[in-house]
């Protein structure tokens, strides 16, 4: 792709507005990311216009239910889609390459040592016939011209690194012997084997237990400090996003409801799905008599997403709108100081909802 | 890694006793609870000018008056230590491990089987390698190009491979390459010989391509069953994920999986096949065990198919053996079960 085809897609989208349109030197630059999925009963739109960008160093949570888009946006920009099945349209400029469009090979070639990934389930993640060293020395061999011997002195460091006792003899155990802690241990130090720069965790904590939570969630945080890595969270437990994530992205049906640093996100969400979101979540500060809030209805097939504000079946406040959220879709739109948010609601409304209905009850 | 193999030794053992007993049951105490006595029995070890006074000496003499574990006990007896048949006129005496004697043909079984042996043995060995090399390639293939031409075309050709007997292949291949075509002999073998190991395999190369086809089509399609479903595990993502080629994902990481299960089958098949390829042998006229079932079961010589069974037996035994440990080899699993 070339710098012509990236300024004139810039100005494409509706993200003009922005107050910093991101420079080049951004490091992961995903500008409305389509990603659908043709199929026998129609297209799949799991992810519909989606824009974020991530400098190294950073941390991004992508938060949202089951099936609002977050794994496949992952598995894009890592470009584990298999081909022929999934349409990828619009840019993720990594490092100044745009990964959609470029051939299998040379993102082949990224993976692994420019971007890596680690995913929720680290049983059914590693191969059950191989030793955990010898995945890891897999992993690193790829991308390093190095002898066994090497490779697997750095499994060993690597595993130490995670906080894996012992690694000189768990090296060479297999995934089958590691605990459930310890196994998504030897799965993020085979993501970080080869130092990437962009990692992505697919709801790395989801399978385990929560005291194994807090330590994968540090170890994370240590390690990112450590190599200067982007990282990009995706999780549907706003703790997780809580503990680590300098931005937060909310997701609904395959777009972008709510963007803004983490810190907009928690002390005064704008969009009635983040408050959702919020008072779904248990909370040691709550008392512990009320009842969480869920959020009613299930999220919309990606197949017929509802017409205007895709969240409007199962928004409180949609006839506060006058209609509008059953016709016209919103816009992502900056509210302040990066924040952005894609609601119809006004900004009196907004504030008034927050501060009497929804604040008080969390 | 050593208690595993002990416990697969010591079950294998049992289970030869098992089977043993089992076989000797169906042959002398199912016919007896049919309504054969022990003079019906012998009947056919006698001459068919024999009386039935004769005909009872004769049961006796058989041991088929006994109760059925004496007749066991002794048959165990002559496996291990050999043993002594009373044919009336003389003493003959069948050595260690003595798998019968045929009245029929005054001789022991075991040699006769051990003669025929390298014919079964030279037919099911380069069968399984062409089956299994051809049903597991054209498995994998398919598999990865799921719905495409080749696929399709692969899958109905192992349709038609499954479901056409030997019979009629061999038959046809028969009559295409070596009465019309004449690039092989019609049938019969040659020895493997060290001088021209060429006439050995024009021998045998009909029944190999006939008898592979039946199992690759079978293999094709379990190999392209078992390779869609590990193609789509979570460990396979992870394997590209970490920037490995396609190559190295399809045959180091999914392959390996999808072939445990085809082991399991290829062990039973080819023990199976040791035991005599029936329907093979006698299509080609190949004088292996399968044929010499067939032959004893025409002269109903019930030691003699007794022999057999039980040497199949013994080759699906230890083919399962073979193949348990070689699990244990494969998936590291098993080692701790």
């Amino acid at each position: 792709m070339t710098d012509q085809e990236d300024i004139f897609v810039e100005q494409d989208t509706g993200l003009a507005a922005e107050p910093e349109p991101p420079a080049s030197g951004t490091f992961l630059d995903v500008r409305d990311l389509r990603v659908h999925f043709p199929t026998d009963d129609g297209v799949v739109k799991s992810v519909d216009g989606l824009s974020f960008q991530l400098d190294r160093g950073k941390t991004l949570g992508i938060v949202g239910e089951s099936g609002s888009g977050k794994s496949v946006t992952s598995l894009s920009i890592m470009g584990l889609h298999k081909e022929g099945t999934a349409q990828i349209s619009g840019e993720i400029m990594l490092n100044g390459t745009n990964l959609v469009g470029l051939g299998r090979e040379s993102v082949r070639r990224l993976r692994g040592k420019n971007m890596a990934m680690i995913f929720q389930d680290p049983l059914s993640s590693m191969h059950p016939f191989y030793s955990v060293g010898n995945q890891i020395v897999e992993a690193y061999r790829i991308h390093h011209d190095v002898s066994k011997q090497v490779a697997r002195k750095h499994a060993i460091d690597m595993l130490d690194r995670v906080g894996i006792p012992n690694p000189k003899s768990r090296v060479d155990d297999y995934p089958h012997q590691f605990s459930g802690g310890m196994r998504q241990r030897a799965m993020i130090a085979m993501a970080l084997s080869c130092d990437p720069e962009l990692l992505i965790a697919d709801e790395p904590t989801t399978a385990l237990d929560v005291t194994v939570q807090a330590q994968i969630l540090d170890l994370i945080r240590d390690l990112q400090s450590e190599f200067n890595s982007a990282v990009i969270i995706i999780t549907h437990d706003l703790g997780v996003v809580a503990e680590l994530a300098d931005d937060i992205l909310v997701m609904y049906a395959g777009r972008a409801v709510e963007y803004g640093s983490a810190d907009q996100i928690f002390t005064e969400p704008q969009h009635p799905y983040a408050w959702g979101l919020l008072g779904s979540m248990p909370r040691l500060d709550r008392e512990r008599s009320e009842r969480l809030l869920p959020i009613p209805g299930t999220p919309p097939s990606l197949i017929n997403v509802p017409e205007g504000c895709a969240f409007h079946p199962r928004c409180a406040y949609g006839d506060l709108n006058e209609g509008k959220s059953e016709t016209e879709r919103p816009v992502l739109r900056d509210v302040g100081d990066g924040h952005h948010i894609a609601c119809h609601l006004t900004a009196e409304n907004r504030l008034r909802l927050w501060n009497d209905e929804i604040k008080p009850k969390l | 890694m050593i208690v595993y193999i002990i416990r697969r030794l010591i079950a294998a053992v049992l289970l030869l006793f098992v089977v043993t007993a089992v076989v000797f049951v169906i042959f002398f105490e199912v016919p007896r609870l049919g309504g054969q006595t022990a003079d019906d029995l012998a009947s056919r070890y006698v001459g068919k000018t024999a009386g039935p006074e004769q005909t009872h000496l004769a049961a006796e003499r058989l041991g088929f008056t006994d109760p059925l574990y004496e007749q066991y006990g002794r048959f165990i007896k002559g496996v291990v230590a050999g043993q002594d048949f009373d044919t009336g006129t003389s003493v003959e005496h069948c050595p260690a491990p003595c798998l019968g004697y045929s009245f029929k043909t005054q001789n022991p079984v075991l040699p006769d089987l051990l003669d025929r042996l390298p014919v079964t043995l030279s037919l099911a060995a380069g069968a399984a390698v062409l089956w299994l090399l051809g049903g597991v390639a054209t498995g994998v293939l398919s598999a990865l190009k799921r719905g495409s031409i080749f696929d399709r075309g692969a899958m109905g050709v192992a349709l038609a491979g499954v479901s056409l007997p030997i019979f009629f292949t061999g038959l046809l291949a028969l009559s295409i390459f070596s009465y019309n075509l004449k690039w092989t002999p019609p049938g019969g073998t040659n020895p493997m010989d060290q001088d021209n190991p060429w006439d050995w395999a024009a021998s045998l190369i009909l029944p190999w391509i006939t008898l592979a086809f039946l199992y690759a089509a079978q293999y094709a399609r379990l190999t392209r069953a078992g390779m869609l479903e590990t193609m789509g595990e979570d460990f396979i993502r992870t394997a590209r994920a970490k920037g490995l080629r396609e190559r190295t994902v399809v045959v180091k990481h999914g392959l390996r999986s999808a072939l445990t299960p085809i082991l399991t089958i290829f062990g039973l098949d080819l023990g199976l096949l040791l035991g005599g390829a029936i329907l093979t042998e006698t299509t080609f006229s190949l004088p292996g065990i399968g044929q010499y079932a067939v032959i004893a079961l025409n002269n109903q010589d019930l030691p003699k198919v007794l022999g057999v069974t039980l040497v199949g037996a013994v080759f699906i035994i230890l083919a399962n053996l073979i193949v348990d440990l070689l699990y244990a080899v494969i998936d590291p699993r098993v080692r701790a079960a």
